[in-house]
């Protein structure tokens, strides 16, 4: 029998199928933050049941705290009641948590990662739909509702019924300029957001084998961006190489008995998928949103398409457009911008503000453009700082945030401003994402590097 | 939690010609900050019913009175982006027990199931015919059977089937989620958990 990576860690982790129903799956990891948890806390409470495995499951805080001054109190009694929330059924619960101000700090999908609690082959879930993220390393991750919160929190399981597969290949290799964000938006500007609705997608070819791991997340990230389940990427010597010897990942005789199931972690070069793509690497460019959907992405060059071009509803794309303030055909390059967000689960990761500042270093920042530079985590904030990015930065005049959620979804006080321009690395353009009215570019942190220091939508390519 | 049985339901419906609404327009981020769920419906498509002054837009179906009942139907790549499940409490708390399109977002589909709102797919053709009905007719009813898995538009020839697996036909039926479910196979669940290898 030939059989996926996918269905590999699938099928060893269904307890029971349902006839006509979905399969048991049991969870490996459960990562729980303040926004989705404290219902499903409510929820375990008026049935009268407990956590089953605390030590599965890890706490942080991350979607709606502040991004400066985190040693004061936080000021929305909103938002602090939901933070008091967490950590109390943290503590009744006995699961570890990682609060505001904790160093092990930071949003959930890149502190998962960093302290070895993803690994590959498990079952990981989140009550947020970017865990799809932690497939970077082999793992099946996918985001769950605040109800599946509460069924994993009291039976260590989730009923789904098993996703098709689907197959993306990207071979060749990349352009310089070119960085995984653009792969992905790429992809998604071909699939459309529900272009992988139902399927589970695995990555393959040269492209993705050779990113690094912040890469891969990157790509599995944006996954669902396109509909899918989630994505998953084979674990290889770099996989392994970057989990080791972090806090929660396995040890000696422990690590050696993972490395037997891990190596096993690999699609059978028979198995067939329900669907397939192949790409060429090397035909993608520098990416940039224009409308008010992840799919509406094109090269940064190219002209915004009429509604004639695309199929689809002509007047939804029109009312996206208008929403935009922009028109078929227009060219994005020169368009001037507000705001320039670097952060988010997708791009707040080391790797992605070496390649920010690599763009901005012996440039200033435009004067007109307010720039919020948040760091993914306390670790990815202290990295910064040691390998002296965060000179070089404030030398361009900028200055750095403290780790969070921030501007990705706009529940702190991170909003950008009705009629407002923001290149994003973020994950999501949609109407009022950012904040009422906010107008998203979703882009690599080198376009939002080249655009923070020109001013306008830039080529990144004319920078280097 | 549980919900209220869901059996035969007819009614007239709230028309949502737009495609691709996503969570964050069903539910805006700044709403999601409660710890407990109530209250959610009050805030169903907050930034499409509401300027930002708070006053009403008029114009928007669910502030039209001629609009009523407690089916929605809305366009194509319904419920996609954000997984919150606030999206789909909001449509419930609302007062809608069937959601209409003619294609769900996964997640968003999965997560109506579980709180008790019926989410029916059904080809683009009959949307079509659903909405200009509904366009002619506000009071147009449409006849929503689980039992039975059709839908239909009162008065008319007008029918399809819609899919819905059998577990959770049967939960919706019911009553029950998939907690109620999961809670009375806890001790094959604890005795898998000490044979998984992470
Ligand atoms: S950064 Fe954005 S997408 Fe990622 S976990 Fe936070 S809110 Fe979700």
């Amino acid at each position: 029998m030939s059989n996926t990576l996918f269905d590999k860690v699938w099928d060893s982790h269904v307890v029971q199928k349902i006839e006509g129903g979905p399969d048991v799956l049991f969870i490996d990891r459960h990562l729980v933050h303040e926004v989705t948890s404290p219902v499903a806390f409510l929820g375990l409470k008026n049935r009268g049941a407990k956590v089953m495995s605390p030590e599965r499951t890890f706490a942080t805080a991350d979607h709606n705290t502040p991004t400066i001054n985190q040693h004061l109190p936080v000021a929305d009694p909103l938002s602090a009641n939901q933070l008091k929330a967490l950590e109390e059924n943290a503590a009744e619960h006995g699961i570890s948590y990682w609060g505001l101000g904790h160093e092990k700090n930071g949003i959930v999908h890149v502190v998962g990662p960093e302290y070895g609690i993803t690994q590959p082959g498990a079952t990981i879930v989140c009550g947020d739909s970017h865990t799809s993220t932690h497939g970077a390393f082999g793992a099946i991750a996918f985001g769950i509702g605040t109800s599946e919160v509460e069924m994993v929190l009291s039976t260590q399981c989730i009923m789904q019924p098993k996703p098709k597969s689907m197959r993306i290949t990207v071979n060749g290799s990349l352009s310089k300029g070119v960085t995984p964000k653009d792969v992905a938006l790429f992809i998604i500007s071909q699939l459309s957001t529900s272009g992988a609705t139902g399927y589970f997608v695995e990555y393959a070819g040269d492209v993705f084998k050779s990113l690094s791991m912040e890469g891969r997340m990157t790509v599995c990230n944006l996954s669902i961006e396109m509909g899918a389940r989630g994505g998953i990427i084979a674990p290889d010597e770099k996989t392994f190489e970057y989990i080791k010897g972090r806090e929660f990942t396995p040890k000696g005789a422990a690590w050696d008995k993972a490395m037997d199931y891990w190596s096993t972690l690999e699609t059978d070069a028979d198995a067939v998928f329900d669907k397939e793509y192949t790409f060429d690497g090397s035909a993608i460019e520098p990416m940039i949103t224009y409308g008010t959907n992840p799919g509406m992405g094109m090269g940064i060059t190219n002209g915004i398409p009429t509604a004639e071009s695309l199929d689809g509803g002509v007047s939804t794309y029109k009312k996206s457009l208008d929403y935009m303030g922009y028109k078929e055909g227009d060219s994005m390059i020169g368009k001037k911008i507000d705001f320039v967000f670097l952060g988010s689960c997708t791009n707040g990761r080391i790797e992605d503000f070496r390649a920010f500042t690599e763009i901005i270093e012996g440039r200033k920042k435009a004067d007109h453009v307010t720039a919020w530079l948040v760091p993914g985590s306390h670790k990815v904030l202290n990295a910064i700082k040691e390998e002296g990015l965060l000179d070089k930065l404030e030398e361009a005049g900028f200055e750095l945030r403290e780790p969070g959620c921030s501007a990705c979804l706009a529940m702190n006080d991170d909003k950008i401003p009705a009629g407002k321009y923001a290149v994003s690395t973020s994950n999501r353009n949609f109407e009022g994402r950012q904040g009422p009215g906010s107008r998203t570019l979703l882009a690599s942190p080198t376009v939002a590097a080249a655009a923070a220091v020109m001013g306008v939508v830039t080529d990144p390519r004319s920078l280097v | 939690m549980a919900y209220d049985k869901f059996n035969i339901l007819k009614s007239s419906a709230v028309p949502l010609p737009i495609e691709n609404v996503d969570t964050d327009q069903i539910i805006p981020a700044r709403f999601l900050k409660a710890t407990e769920r109530v209250g959610f419906g009050d805030n169903l498509f907050r930034d499409w019913r509401y300027n930002q002054d708070n006053t009403v837009k008029v114009d928007f179906p669910l502030n039209d009175s001629k609009y009523s009942g407690s089916i929605l139907v809305g366009g194509k790549n319904f419920g996609s982006g954000s997984s919150r499940e606030h999206a789909a409490w909001a449509v419930y708390d609302y007062g809608f027990r069937c959601v209409v399109s003619s294609f769900f977002a996964d997640i968003f589909r999965n997560n109506c199931l579980n709180v008790g709102v019926l989410p029916v797919q059904i080809s683009p053709e009959f949307l079509e015919e659903i909405f200009t009905a509904i366009n002619e007719n506000p009071e147009t009813k449409l006849i929503v059977d689980l039992p039975s898995q059709t839908i239909s538009l009162e008065g008319t020839n007008s029918s399809e089937s819609f899919d819905i697996n059998s577990y959770k036909k049967e939960n919706m039926l019911n009553g029950f989620d998939d907690i109620d479910y999961l809670m009375n196979i806890k001790d094959q669940i604890g005795e898998f958990a000490k044979n998984t290898p992470l």
